[in-house]
């Protein structure tokens, strides 16, 4: 049974912080789809569309009819462990700070036989869940966990650096005015995060969940992601331990190019939405870069939280949608920066929120608050890079994947006129 | 699957090692020139009389075979280049062999050797294959030592085998190795000190584990009358296999792909296991050299261990195996790991040996493994000497 993480004592100032260092993050073309399909929480395998064998390791071609069309596909979780190793000494940095490591070979049901991490509360020779995970090298690797859930399974060290857990971390919410922070505080106090902080602009402006959050606990300290110097001294005051951030400011007006007649809006969708992640990640990544490999609460992950018109021009909101593709676009960048250091960059995409006013004259379905909040939670534990919260995200996902032109179109459509 | 034409007229000479050294600052290319002079020096030939050329070697990056014959200032007429690991050996002899059957060579040197510098292995190991990179790194990044941990725990798990099992091969080795000056491992090993090694990955322990080291091993391939003409001793050439990748749906190896072609290798050699004088297995880990001896005819699947616990593994034993100490004891000279062998074996059956020396040994059988490429080793082969002439 997996003892249950203490909260770390206090971090002794004189003591130096351990580099991070990283598995191995070499891949094939073809195994980047196991990452592709973990950065999402499934566990998909290549099955010949010919001759229907699934294949592991990740090949360009059958191993059984020499077909090269493999399309990846969802695979049941089931397996048996046949045989297992405890790694005592490794030349790679990374586990041998960790040994000992327990790997083993696991025959799915679904056909081939995979090496896979193997949690501490498996039995040998046990039945096992296989899922995919993302490593610390940002790369899709296979975990075999107890066939049923196990008390505190989520503290072994092994789920620890495949997931960015909340429990015992410390959390900035970047703006304490998001109609959305009270229920996102509220869904990481009861997954156990340490601390929240959460960053408030303009705060001679009343606004109505600030007694929540207070309520809640939340420390609230001034910040306003447009303006330099304060998200500078906040990331001086406590960016030496903020663990997780979630940037939840956000400039949102209806209107595209034409209904709004000039660019007041549309440079502050800039300032908030795209320079507000730029002078946030400039502040506070480099510290969080640092502490990646900090023991029990070493900083985590950084989370975005997106519109999906980023993906794709979503009217009415076509000027705030363009703000929203160039943070997405950011963000990508923010994860090729952060990877050296294992710090994770999790996107949350959702579609119109039913607590921003703005989104009144759409029609359902709408995100709220509370699932939004739920989706966070669980892309963290389950330490996931791209989280799809609602039906209209999902089905936007879906349609961009099956071909983003036709959506376009779907998108951009002049009506019905005279 | 019909008897392959027969290796008849081949004659194996000149077997060399060279000393090994646990690091080296040298390159594979100097260990691969020190031990083709060796063997040349020891036929009494020139570098120039040489036409055919066979290298295995980890370490000569990015030099192939055919920088190496600029590099050494060869001209060979035949070129082959062996990257299998443990299996080199043998298959580098069947090429070689039937190169000079045919008349395509005359006189074929067949030489591994590799370097080994202070961070070698590692950066040998991160390079070593695509579905290694993929699925077998990023689990702990054991190497080996991981891999066929999971290997022997299935191993042991089926058959029940035990950890003294092991061991006795490796003691018995050590023995051996004693009376071998190349050899690395100069102490003695006791069954306890085996048993109470430090673990590396479970079961694996230490003294189950080679040792990465630099060295070479070098032999002639030429025919019959041309190493009597030279006056040289040889061995000849009975039988030889190859297969790679058998047995692929196996979902963790318990047998190598000796299985599918063991008839062929005796009903070709003539004679049975029981009639070899001794027996060279690849030893890179002893559950291997297990499985060879089992899949290679000595005795049932699964009962290998119960056959080699009323055996004396040692030179003066009943059943002399890995002479010079193998892997295990002499060490793991990358690829002159899958020659080590077959050296030794030619060197046995021209009564060539000394201190190892098997008395009046006559017939050898020579098994190689290599290559794990994801979660088991893909190549084996396994050959059949016999004397020709004795020194």
């Amino acid at each position: 049974m997996t003892h249950p993480l203490a909260p770390p004592p206090k971090k002794n100032p004189q003591k130096r912080s351990v580099s991070p260092t990283r598995p191995p993050e070499v891949r094939s073309r073809a195994a980047l789809h196991l990452t592709a399909a973990a950065a999402e929480g499934r566990f998909a395998l290549q099955r010949c569309a010919e001759c229907g064998k699934v294949q592991y390791p990740p090949r360009d071609a059958c191993s059984a009819c020499l077909s090269t069309d493999l399309p990846w596909q969802d695979m049941a979780p089931g397996g048996t462990l046949i045989a297992e190793t405890t790694v005592q000494t490794s030349p790679r940095l990374y586990f041998r700070e960790r040994m000992p490591w327990r790997a083993g070979t696991v025959q799915l049901d679904a056909g081939p036989t995979v090496l896979a991490h193997i949690h501490g509360d498996v039995a040998r020779h046990a039945r096992v869940r296989v899922v995919a995970r993302l490593d610390q090298a940002g790369q899709g690797v296979l975990v075999a966990l107890p066939e049923t859930d196990t008390p505190n399974m989520e503290d072994d060290p092994l789920m620890r650096a495949l997931s960015a857990d909340p429990k015992h971390r410390r959390v900035l919410i970047t703006d304490a005015r998001s109609a959305q922070a009270p229920a996102l505080a509220r869904a990481l106090k009861q997954a156990g995060a340490a601390i929240i902080f959460a960053g408030e602009p303009e705060s001679w402006r009343p606004y109505p969940q600030r007694a929540e959050l207070q309520a809640l606990g939340v420390e609230i300290l001034p910040m306003d992601v447009t303006d330099t110097a304060s998200v500078q001294k906040l990331a001086g005051e406590i960016g030496g331990k903020t663990d997780i951030l979630i940037n939840t400011a956000r400039f949102l007006r209806p209107g595209g190019v034409l209904d709004r007649g000039d660019t007041g809006f549309a440079r502050d969708e800039l300032e908030v939405n795209y320079l507000g992640l730029m002078r946030l990640a400039q502040a506070f990544g480099p510290g969080m870069c640092a502490r990646a490999a900090d023991g029990v609460n070493a900083a985590a992950a950084w989370v975005n939280l997106l519109s999906v018109g980023a993906l794709s021009n979503a009217r009415p909101f076509g000027a705030y949608s363009a703000s929203q593709a160039g943070a997405y676009s950011l963000s990508q960048s923010l994860r090729a920066e952060f990877r050296p250091s294992g710090l994770r960059v999790m996107n949350v995409f959702f579609g119109p929120t039913e607590e921003d006013d703005w989104y009144q004259p759409l029609p359902p379905p709408r995100v709220t608050a509370l699932a939004l909040a739920r989706s966070v939670v669980d892309g963290l534990q389950r330490g996931l890079e791209d989280v799809w919260c609602g039906d209209i995200a999902q089905d936007l996902r879906d349609r961009f994947r099956r071909d983003p032109k036709v959506l376009e179109r779907e998108m951009t459509l002049g009506g019905e006129g005279a | 699957m019909a008897r392959p034409a027969s290796y008849e007229g081949v004659a194996l000479v000149a077997p060399f090692s060279t000393p090994y050294q646990r690091y080296s600052i040298d390159t594979a290319h100097h260990w691969i020139a020190t031990a083709l002079r060796g063997s040349l020096q020891a036929a009494g030939l020139k570098p120039a009389e040489l036409d055919g050329f066979s290298v295995s070697s980890f370490t000569l990056f990015p030099d192939t075979a055919v920088g190496l014959t600029q590099h050494l200032g060869l001209c060979p007429r035949w070129l082959d280049h062996i990257p299998m690991g443990g299996a080199s050996a043998g298959v580098a002899l069947r090429r070689a062999a039937r190169a000079i059957q045919a008349g395509d060579a005359e006189i074929i040197a067949c030489v591994a050797g590799d370097t080994n510098h202070i961070d070698s292995f590692r950066q040998l190991l991160s390079s070593f294959s695509r579905f290694a990179m993929d699925a077998s790194y990023p689990y702990g990044y054991g190497g080996p030592n991981a891999s066929f941990a999971l290997l022997t725990d299935r191993y042991m798990t089926e058959y029940g085998a035990t950890r003294e099992d092991f061991g006795r091969l490796c003691v018995a080795q050590r023995d051996n190795a004693l009376k071998n000056p190349n050899a690395v491992m100069k102490k003695p090993l006791t069954m306890q000190q085996y048993l109470d090694a430090r673990p590396i990955a479970e079961p694996i322990a230490l003294f189950d584990c080679v040792m990465p080291c630099a060295g070479a091993e070098a032999f002639l391939v030429m025919s019959e009358e041309r190493a009597q003409s030279l006056g040289l001793p040889y061995a000849r050439l009975a039988a030889a296999i190859e297969r790679h990748n058998a047995h692929a749906d196996d979902p963790i190896q318990l047998r190598g792909g000796w299985t599918m072609d063991v008839d062929v290798l005796w009903d070709q050699a003539g004679m049975g296991p029981q009639e070899m004088n001794l027996v060279q297995t690849y030893d890179d880990y002893p559950v291997i050299s297990m499985m060879q001896i089992e899949d290679l005819g000595f005795c049932a699947k699964g009962e290998g261990p119960a056959y080699l616990r009323n055996k004396d593994l040692t030179i003066s034993g009943d059943f002399p195996h890995n002479t010079s100490g193998g892997q295990l004891s002499a060490g793991q000279a990358g690829a002159a790991g899958g020659f080590i062998g077959m050296v030794e074996a030619i060197r046995q059956v021209t009564g060539q040996a000394g201190g190892t020396q098997v008395p009046d040994a006559e017939r050898a059988l020579v098994s190689g493994f290599g290559m794990i490429n994801f979660d088991r080793g893909l190549c084996s082969s396994a050959a059949v000497l016999t004397t020709g002439a004795r020194a």
